[in-house]
């Protein structure tokens, strides 16, 4: 079978559609030529230079939008549902850069490379949620993953942060190596990379490639499963988002994370969407393992990051629920709860990257004893974080999971959303013990010496609270538009 | 959205909740005065409901309903019953006093903590008032979250863990009616419940008869943990002792209400058959739970303890008076709630009151205080004679009207129930001997003082309720009978439609 699509050069149309990358990279080049013109000087910069690139990205991707439609020969597809996310990845950039001011500026490390390559691995994030094509999918996956591969070991006198970055990368690797097989056995089976043709194919043919298509299918979901580190593929996420400097640990546990959830819905729920049926235990099983064991490993872990790093995993749990309810609602319920997610995870991170001080010392829950009274403010917001993440109402956290529970019980998965919900119960005790800490003990050693908040550092932890707060009162906003892509996503 | 005396009443205590955050917080003073005024007019704007709600007409009144999300469609839909109605003032008028009574021995935070009572509030009322299930689930949760900072930061020794177990126990529970409210809508395409009931009545909605029992379950036992039933009350010895004073009374006199209140308001209209297929095994549950606790507050050498388990005890009442099926047992019921609401919180006032002189809970510690504090002991002892049920207090007409229901069911019930007053006759007489009577010794004679007049403003009002409510119920009983009578005509009439186990038309040929 030939290649259907082929490259004639591009027009301007094209040019639009794939604006918000063009302004990453760009700026992200940028950055690295001025390194060594600004360096030291002004470091501060970088992180100006990185927030106007991100919300000109989001205009960009506004814009995109309004010219919406496919590009360069139907290897991108620019619609709501890509939009939303390429907006969801650059809100994470935006909420990753605010509170690492002042974490570079502690630990004296570089800003230019820190922003370039942030930018960098979210313009291919947003190149995954916009791609209608196998082979954009693994570049968009790739661009994100090795900057974040650089990301993950950015202190790099930092053992710990070396550990992670190998860890990582070499784990990671060998995960976008199924990926990239699972795209040469689709293309062996079909001879197209592109994913609505593809769709076409297993929907005519009936059983198109058969077992093949079906390998196919389950070497992607290793991939992608383990981007979003769903159980049985999250053995890398507690050390990587420990040992990884913490406001590249809220990058990842958010942003790859909506990226590659993505990629998950794209394939599976277009591509892959007449072979439905034989992935839907696979996910049933991913489902409740990566709750059960996130929340249940969670229940021991002193480590703040590490807490937050199995709580991510189980978040990942309750994510796959809606992708296996297997409906509109379902892909409505994955975009809402990420967009939640984003804000109260990478809320809860900055928090952490605060008390954590110079050289990340202080990551043990013992270091939050009584930081309701020595910083009562800093607690609220992570006290609104943590009921948030538990799913109490009105935080946004509750309203995600009622609706992945509800799109779950609207497909009649009845035994899954009680355990859900159960998981979701014992989810509580853990994120309890960090509000016990704050509020219930008396200060400790340790949280008198946290530095004061910079008023910077308040709108870092103001943006995310506001977020959480706002999309649990009026989820509407961002519940509709989901919505109305997710009906779009055929 | 319409300014009504309703949305007030609610959104006061919220109002004065945000306010309250941004209060100095060097001076504690302002903080407890700022509390006591918005509780304050709280209170008389709920008394305004009085005058707003028509107690000849029955059913819901003075309702809103407001869109809030599109979809699915939820919205903020409110009301008040001759039920309710009586719920949201027993917490609006436990408000003021749970500030006053706090006034001294909340030193610490005080800012926070008075903030904290006043989202407590405002969930509590939310619960009552909420029309939307969904609606009333946010409710629930958000009256968690104040309670457990209050025991967990302002408690004792082993609030911690108190505080978390409180936290568990209800969020284990809750979460499974949050499956089965979303189950509901799932089959109804609505959260209201005014639409729900009205579907299930029409023949529109049906669920079958294993359906109903599970959704029936998933709402029981979040409530049933709430009021607490037996034996699921481990929570609440640990809750009540490690609170402080004012979260004892919040919890006792509002918390638990809840609970009774959602078996009431909706297990019964909602899962009428899954509900009577039950009433045996609760009821004995409920049986059980009457003695149990009398039996357990007997040995309890803490005050605050013995306190605890009586309400178990009473509260076993209070379900047996529902199960009963009876229109009796369920009048009995709800007044049963409201009583306990008063003496029990009463006693706590007085357990704290007498916590912040002496500075102990053991009953040992005490002995002749009514030598050393007249007036206090006085109190105290109408309160105990209320809490056991005399004739002319507020506790008998709730007892009688219970036991009259639960022997119309059954009357071996009523035989065994009638052991729980006898017992909790023992238990509060023997309490108030050993803590009042006999030779003070020196820490009680040198240390407990009598009433202070901040502290007789919180009692007098109670004990004005007890003599009320036991001089002449006809001032609360007429609206509740209203309600109970429609709950008992919804439970009884709709049983065919509801239950898909005859096809309809043979239900219709058997009318």
């Amino acid at each position: 079978m030939p290649v259907d699509i082929v490259m004639t050069g591009f027009t301007g149309g094209d040019l639009v559609r794939f604006l918000p990358e063009i302004v990453l990279t760009a700026m992200g080049t940028l950055l690295m030529v001025l390194d060594p013109l600004l360096g030291k000087r002004r470091p501060a910069a970088f992180g100006h230079l990185s927030l106007a690139a991100l919300v000109a990205g989001i205009a960009g991707a506004a814009l995109a939008y309004m010219h919406g439609g496919l590009a360069f020969g139907g290897m991108l597809r620019v619609d709501a549902f890509a939009t939303f996310f390429r907006v969801l990845v650059m809100g994470v950039g935006i909420l990753t850069v605010l509170p690492s001011y002042s974490f570079l500026k502690r630990q004296q490390a570089e800003a230019g490379e820190f922003h370039a390559l942030l930018l960098f691995s979210i313009a291919g994030q947003s190149m995954m949620a916009a791609a209608n094509d196998l082979i954009v999918i693994f570049i968009g996956l790739e661009i994100s993953s090795i900057a974040s591969y650089v990301l993950a070991g950015y202190l790099r006198d930092d053992r710990r942060s070396n550990e992670a970055a190998l860890k990582y990368f070499l784990l990671g690797s060998f995960a976008t190596a199924f990926f990239l097989y699972g795209v040469a056995v689709v293309y062996g089976c079909t001879g197209t990379v592109n994913l609505t043709t593809v769709r076409a194919l297993l929907a005519t043919s009936g059983s198109a490639g058969g077992t093949l298509m079906g390998a196919a299918a389950a070497l992607m979901f290793v991939g992608l499963g383990f981007k979003v580190s769903a159980a049985p593929f999250q053995m890398w996420a507690p050390d990587v988002y420990q040992g990884a400097p913490t406001p590249v640990s809220a990058f990842l546990s958010a942003g790859p994370k909506a990226a590659a959830f993505a990629v998950f819905l794209r394939i599976f729920m277009t591509a892959f969407a007449p072979l439905g049926r034989a992935w839907e235990p696979l996910m049933w099983m991913a489902a409740l393992a990566s709750m059960t064991i996130g929340n249940f490993a969670a229940l021991r872990q002193t480590n703040l990051k590490r807490m937050l790093a199995y709580s991510s995993i189980a978040h990942a749990g309750y994510v796959l629920v809606a992708l296996r309810a297997r409906s509109e609602a379902g892909v409505a319920a994955t975009m809402f709860y990420l967009a939640v997610y984003a804000f109260m995870n990478i809320g809860a991170f900055a928090v952490v990257s605060h008390i954590s001080g110079r050289g990340e010392r202080r990551q043990s829950i013992d270091d939050l004893a009584g930081l309701g009274q020595t910083q009562p403010f800093t607690a609220a917001m992570l006290g609104i974080f943590l009921l948030s993440l538990i799913g109490v109402p009105p935080a946004a956290g509750f309203f995600g999971k009622f609706y992945i529970f509800k799109a779950a019980l609207e497909s009649h998965l009845v035994w899954l959303t009680v355990l859900g919900l159960l998981n979701s119960a014992v989810a509580a005790y853990y994120y309890l013990r960090l509000l016990v800490a704050m509020y219930f003990r008396d200060p400790a050693d340790g949280t008198a010496a946290v530095e004061p908040l910079t008023p910077a550092f308040r709108v870092a932890l103001i943006l995310p609270a506001v977020g959480t707060l706002a999309l649990g009162l009026v989820p509407s906003w961002v519940l509709d538009f989901a919505s109305k892509s997710a009906a779009l996503l055929k | 959205m319409t300014v009504t005396l309703l949305t007030v009443v609610l959104f006061l205590p919220l109002a004065g909740f945000l306010a309250a955050l941004f209060l100095p917080r060097r001076s504690p003073d302002a903080s407890r005065r700022f509390a006591l005024a918005v509780s304050l007019v709280t209170f008389l704007a709920s008394l305004g409901l009085l005058a707003w709600f028509d107690r000849g007409a029955g059913g819901e009144q003075l309702s809103t309903d407001v869109p809030w999300i599109a979809s699915p469609n939820i919205h903020f839909a409110i009301s008040v019953n001759g039920v309710s109605l009586w719920l949201v003032l027993l917490s609006t008028l436990l408000a003021p006093i749970c500030v006053l009574i706090s006034w001294r021995s909340i030193r610490t935070r005080a800012k926070e903590f008075y903030a904290f009572l006043l989202l407590l509030e405002f969930g509590l009322i939310g619960v009552f008032l909420a029309q939307d299930l969904f609606l009333f689930y946010v409710f629930w949760e958000v009256s968690l979250v104040p309670m457990y900072f209050l025991i967990g930061i302002w408690g004792h020794d082993r609030r911690i863990y108190a505080a978390v177990k409180f936290f568990l126990y209800t969020m284990a529970g809750s979460v499974l009616m949050l499956a089965a409210i979303v189950y509901l809508y799932i089959h109804a395409h609505t959260f209201s419940y005014a639409a729900i009931l009205n579907q299930l009545s029409s023949g529109e909605l049906r669920l079958g008869a294993e359906e109903q029992m599970l959704l029936f379950l998933g709402f029981f036992v979040a409530f049933a943990i709430k009021v607490p039933l037996f034996p699921l009350h481990t929570w609440l010895p640990d809750a009540h002792v490690e609170a402080p004073v004012a979260g004892s009374v919040m919890l006792a006199s509002v918390m638990l209400k809840m609970g009774a209140y959602g078996i009431l308001h909706f297990c019964l209209p909602l899962f009428p058959s899954a509900a009577r297929q039950s009433a045996g095994w609760i009821a004995t549950l409920a049986i059980v739970g009457i003695i149990y606790g009398a039996l357990v507050a007997m040995v309890q050498p803490n005050m605050k303890k013995l306190v605890a388990y009586s309400s178990v005890s009473h509260l076993g009442f209070v379900v047996l008076g529902i199960f009963s099926f009876t229109q009796q047992g369920l009048d009995g019921a709800v007044y049963q709630m409201l009583n306990h609401g008063i003496s029990t919180g009463a006693l706590f006032v007085f357990v704290g009151l007498l916590y912040e002189r002496r500075h102990s809970l053991e009953i040992a510690d005490y002995g002749g205080v009514a030598t050393a504090a007249p007036w206090l002991s006085t109190a105290f002892l109408v309160t105990t004679l209320a809490s056991i049920g005399l004739p002319a207090l507020n506790n008998f007409v709730g007892e009688f009207l219970v036991l009259q229901g639960a022997a119309a069911a059954h009357f071996k019930w009523a035989v065994w129930a009638s052991l729980g007053v006898i017992l909790s006759a023992c238990y509060m007489l023997w309490l108030y001997q050993r803590v009042f009577y006999g030779v003070a010794g020196d820490e009680v004679r040198s240390r407990v003082s009598d009433l202070r007049p901040r502290e007789w403003a919180a009692v007098i009002p109670l004990l004005i309720m007890m003599v009320w409510m036991g001089v002449y119920s006809q001032s609360f009983l007429p609206p509740v009978g209203k309600v109970t009578a429609q709950v008992l005509a919804q439970s009884d009439v709709n049983v065919p439609y509801r239950v898909e186990t005859r096809p309809r038309a043979e239900v219709a040929r058997a009318r």
